[in-house]
């Protein structure tokens, strides 16, 4: 044997030579990595191609722009091969050509430099075509016409372009980049500088343009959809926020949710026949599993394989209860989950854990796994028996789980050098949920509510109005528990009011037209009356046509006249608790606003909406600090005008306190009672469920508001809530029966809440 | 036949009791009460009407009411005939005389002063005065007067006077629970239980969303029709879209969402 190797040995010396006088290149750094390079290129190319290998080799080394573009080429070209197919190299050569003809030679490092990663992106020969054709049109238009001196500047764009262009096909599809780099160079054709910023991503349009022309399927535009589908199928709901995916970060970041919410990608690709919004619908739909069937536990017991395995385990428990509720979820996990190959990892040399955990979730998912491993099986099957007895329990599970890697254990296990192919699972959260820890206590939570606003000095105080306030144990009414301050709020500037309405002056013109069919007619006809005021021409005529001809005619032939037919009196009652100045994302502008200004500018609206309508109104704000102290403040009065004076009213207003809702809804009827109108409309904006700092059961004062709005409807008074708190399903409905609507999309509110009215009044 | 027997429910109604309501009316017919039943479009309360008149052996004269109804709609009025006038009676009328419940679907549909009629009708005069003819009906012993009313309608404009409000005694109905919606959807068309269970299932998702940009959850109705549908060969995904998606929302997240909800139910 020894004689062959050294005879093969021979030989292999002897082609190397004649490679390497192909290739005719001196520099000392490539004659070191020559023959690495060589053997992995014979691994890959045919022996033409390892001519055109050789020979585009050469060319770069004597172009004169030292060793970097061949020792570059040299290195990448294989694997680039192995992706593209060998074939592509003629035209990837002539864009080499045709740069070192251009002042732009500068620019082939660069170019060869991410050519592999581009690749990976648009493995398929014509999208790599339009990839260089981009290049050429791209030199061709920024390359040295500064000033009509004809090529002699390089250009400034091009190499910052060719380093950004993975990150930038991570984002946008080959069409879309062509709109990127085309709006660029329209817009920096004689700015060396800026251009150089736009393409190396620097400046604000740049990541502007990105984003309009980005691929996938965003979350910002699907949150309500998605909202409906947590809502809908899992009777769950979540501030949903996401997460950037556009760095190259490894481990990619992975969905989790906590206190605050749900993370999610910002962006998700169609993959595997799964569209972007069923990934993150799988996503949700995991994670609302989590939520209804997993119980958290002790973590410090464990080893981290072990809360590995248990994990993986959970992972496939709740899911097989997701998928019982709705089938149709299989269809999804299976596509977006990996199929490791059997006997792919090599528990010798790498630690296998991950890997044989992922083969046995896909196995538990996929009958047609066509796995062999006994212990995989046989596992397979308790988890199978252990399901089908009913939901099981995290802790049954997990026991289970470490049955399993006891059973399997290696000692590779411990290796440093973890198997990650085919283990990661896009759509499923990272588990932080599921881990208590003895040392941390998480249940000291800090409780010191912030205290913005002065009570006012006691001297300038109305005496108090005494209200009395439902005792839903005891099933009686505590008398005079309450007591109520009114005064007029406090004014700021009115513009302030005035610049909102410009703001919205497109909604303003929108709604304009919804009210202008709302508004009263001076005189209403009501046509088909037996008895009015005059005979309806029309329908006398048919009448008596039905009468000659035998048919029994209809009586009915007068009309009369109704004036005005909106007899209607409002009271909008405002919560301005403190949690009215939590603030949340407009995304329409991309900056975040406060409960409190939002409400402010849909009140706005609303009121400017209602006196179109021209029904009498007022507006009044309530907040408490215990039951000996709840504040009613008087906005607009019935007998004010929307003028100056409201406005600076309603632009001084501030969030503070807590939410004492019976009360203040009784003082509202009080006012809403003295009104003539037929009809009575009490108005009540809110974030939140009633509450106050002296009550510790929740119900009381829930089960108060709601013996309120009973009280209110014997009076004749229609309340509806207008709530804007995510979890308002748990509580609403009990006070306000079936009279409420919940906004999801708080930033919305300023168009929703005349909207509302309208419809309401309809 | 007489006016009686006319109005009379001859077949037993398939009827499936939510709680103890069948008792709770007998009691209240007893009392001659008269009653408001409440709740969702398409949850039962005809149906229970009907259960009712036929389990008590009472005639049953079922008026729809409208935005033009008037008032002589239900009391009468006189017709023009080629040799002078006669009178006709209403509907509500008609029940007063011969002792039949008359139930109004949808009462706050009709225009207020029509609702008014009924007034002397259900308090203890328990009378109807017919103005135009000059007679003071009053009601047959057996008479009761039963009124139909959706509080789902968002708008105050349609809202019962509480003066009219407080002359009954009220049942409140809604959705039946998934075991009870079950058994009705598989009697009523015939499909078996576990597709009738899936079928709840996506009226449960819709119904969650009530008041997030639906008015209403989708109705006991409209899922016996999706069963129908699905009994007649249609595939549930197609039954599914045709019966539960399209008429109740054109909101296209709500659309999709629900799609999705029926496409991962059957699949
Ligand atoms: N408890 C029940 N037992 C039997 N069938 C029921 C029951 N509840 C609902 N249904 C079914 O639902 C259908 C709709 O019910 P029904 O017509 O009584 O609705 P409704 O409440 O009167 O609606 P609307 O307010 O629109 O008139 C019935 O035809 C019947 O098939
Ligand atoms: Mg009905």
């Amino acid at each position: 044997m020894p004689d062959t190797d050294s005879k093969n040995g021979a030989r292999w010396e002897e082609r190397l030579r004649a490679y390497r006088e192909r290739l005719a290149c001196g520099f000392p750094q490539v004659a070191e990595v020559f023959e690495d390079c060589m053997r992995e290129a014979l691994a890959v190319l045919t022996s033409a191609g390892v001519g055109g290998y050789l020979d585009t080799a050469r060319f770069l080394g004597g172009m004169g722009r030292g060793v970097e573009p061949v020792l570059v080429f040299l290195e990448e070209w294989p694997p680039i091969a192995r992706t593209l197919g060998e074939d592509a190299l003629p035209a990837i050569s002539a864009t080499m050509h045709a740069l070192c003809k251009s002042p732009n030679a500068r620019a082939i490092t660069p170019f060869l430099q991410t050519l592999a990663a581009v690749a990976r992106r648009l493995p398929s020969g014509p999208q790599m075509q339009r990839y260089l054709d981009l290049i050429d049109d791209f030199t061709a238009r920024t390359t040295g016409s500064i000033h009509g001196i004809q090529q002699t500047f390089a250009s400034p764009g091009l190499p910052d372009f060719l380093a950004q262009a993975p990150a930038l096909l991570d984002k946008l599809s080959i069409s879309g980049l062509h709109k990127w780099v085309d709006y660029g160079i329209r817009n920096y054709p004689n700015h060396p500088e800026r251009q150089r910023e736009y393409f190396g991503l620097q400046s604000a349009d740049s990541r502007a343009v990105l984003q309009r022309e980005r691929h996938g399927t965003l979350l910002v535009d699907n949150e309500r959809l998605l909202d409906i589908y947590l809502r809908g199928l899992w009777g769950d709901s979540a501030q949903l926020v996401p997460y950037p995916t556009d760095i190259e970060q490894l481990p990619r970041p992975v969905p989790y949710y906590d206190a605050s919410g749900m993370r999610l990608p910002d962006v998700l690709d169609d993959v595997a026949g799964v569209s972007g919004i069923n990934r993150y619908r799988a996503t949700l739909a995991h994670i609302a599993a989590h939520r209804r069937w997993s119980m958290p536990m002790f973590a410090d017991n464990c080893s981290p394989m072990q809360r590995m395995a248990i994990e993986v385990f959970e992972d496939s428990r709740i899911e097989t209860l997701a998928m019982r509720a709705y089938p149709g979820l299989r269809r999804i996990f299976l596509a977006l989950h990996p199929a490791p190959l059997e006997g792919a990892c090599d528990p010798e040399t790498t630690s296998c854990l991950r890997h044989r955990l992922t083969m046995f979730s896909r196995a538990l998912l996929d009958a047609e796994h066509g796995y062999h491993d006994a212990e995989l099986l046989k596992f397979v099957r308790h988890f199978h028996d252990t399901m089908a007895q009913g939901n099981s329990s995290s802790e049954e599970i997990a026991a289970l789980a470490l049955a399993y890697i006891a059973r399997t254990r290696r000692q590779s296990d411990q290796l440093a050098d973890v198997h990650f192919a085919d283990t990661e699972v896009s759509y499923r959260d990272d588990n932080r949920h599921l881990w208590r820890f003895h040392e941390l206590s998480d249940d000291e939570e800090m409780f010191d509510e912030q205290r913005p606003m002065e009570a006012p000095a006691d001297g300038d105080r109305l005496p108090p109005r005494h209200y009395p306030e439902w005792d839903y144990q005891s099933q009686s009414y505590r008398p005079d528990w309450v007591s109520l301050y009114e005064s007029l709020h406090p004014a700021g500037d009115a513009a302030d009011i005035d610049r909102v309405l410009e703001k919205h002056a497109a909604l303003a013109s929108r709604l304009k037209r919804l009210l202008d069919i709302l508004k009263p007619q001076d005189k209403l006809r009501i046509r088909y009356q037996e008895d009015g005021s005059e005979l309806d021409l029309d329908v006398a005529l048919r009448s008596l046509i039905d009468f000659k001809s035998g048919a029994s005619p209809d009586p009915r032939i007068n009309m009369s006249h109704r004036t005005n037919g909106r007899n209607l009196s409002v009271l909008v009652l405002l919560d301005l608790s403190q949690s009215l100045a939590d603030k949340v994302e407009v995304a329409a502008s991309g900056g975040e606003q406060s409960i409190l200004e939002l409400s402010q500018e849909a009140v706005s609206l609303l009121a400017w909406s209602i006196e179109q309508l021209g029904d009498p109104f007022a507006i009044a704000g309530f907040h408490s600090d215990s039951r000996h102290d709840v504040r009613y403040l008087h906005l607009k009065g019935y007998s004010e005008r929307w003028n100056d004076a409201v406005k600076a009213r309603l632009a001084a207003m501030q969030a503070g306190y807590s939410t004492r809702m019976g009360a203040a809804m009784r003082h509202a009827a009080h006012y809403l009672a003295a009104q003539t109108a037929d009809k009575k409309l009490l108005l009540v904006l809110t974030d939140g469920q009633p509450a106050d700092v002296d009550v510790h059961d929740e119900r009381l004062l829930i089960e108060d508001a709601r013996k309120s709005v009973e009280e209110l409807d014997q009076q004749g008074i229609f309340t509806y809530c207008i709530n804007l708190d995510r979890r308002a399903d748990d509580y609403v409905g009990d006070i306000f029966g079936r009279r409420y609507t919940v906004i999801d999309n708080i930033a919305r509110l300023p168009e929703r809440l005349p909207e509302l009215f309208m419809a309401l009044t309809r | 036949m007489s006016d009686n027997e006319q109005f009379k429910v001859r077949e037993e109604p398939f009827y499936r009791q939510q709680r103890n309501e069948v008792a709770l009316y007998e009691a209240a017919y007893a009392a001659r009460l008269p009653v408001m039943v409440k709740g969702p479009t398409g949850c039962g309360k005809s149906r229970f009407i009907e259960y009712m008149a036929w389990k008590l052996d009472r005639p049953l004269i079922t008026v729809a009411c409208n935005e033009d109804m008037t008032a002589s709609d239900l009391v009468g009025r006189y017709l023009l005939e080629a040799n002078g006038t006669r009178w006709l009676d209403g509907p509500l009328t008609t029940a007063a005389r011969i002792g039949a419940i008359c139930y109004l679907d949808e009462v706050v549909e009709a225009r207020q002063d029509t609702t008014v009629v009924i007034h002397p009708l259900t308090d203890h005069r328990r009378t109807l005065p017919l103005d135009k003819k000059g007679e003071l009906l009053r009601a047959h012993a057996d008479f009761q007067l039963v009124i139909s009313y959706n509080p789902g309608y968002q708008s105050l404009m349609k809202d019962l006077k509480q003066s009219t409000k407080q002359r009954f005694t009220a049942f409140d109905f809604d959705y039946p629970n998934a075991a009870l919606e079950i058994a009705i959807l598989a009697s009523e068309s015939g499909i078996d239980e576990a597709t009738a269970a899936r079928l709840v299932d996506v009226g449960a998702a819709a119904r969650r969303l009530k008041g997030h940009g639906l008015d209403e959850g989708i109705s006991t109705r409209l899922l016996v029709y999706a069963a129908a549908l699905i009994k007649g060969g249609v595939t549930p995904v197609d039954a599914c879209r045709m019966a539960l998606v399209r008429p109740i929302t054109d909101d296209r997240d709500i659309r999709d969402t629900l799609e999705h909800a029926v496409e991962s139910i059957f699949v």
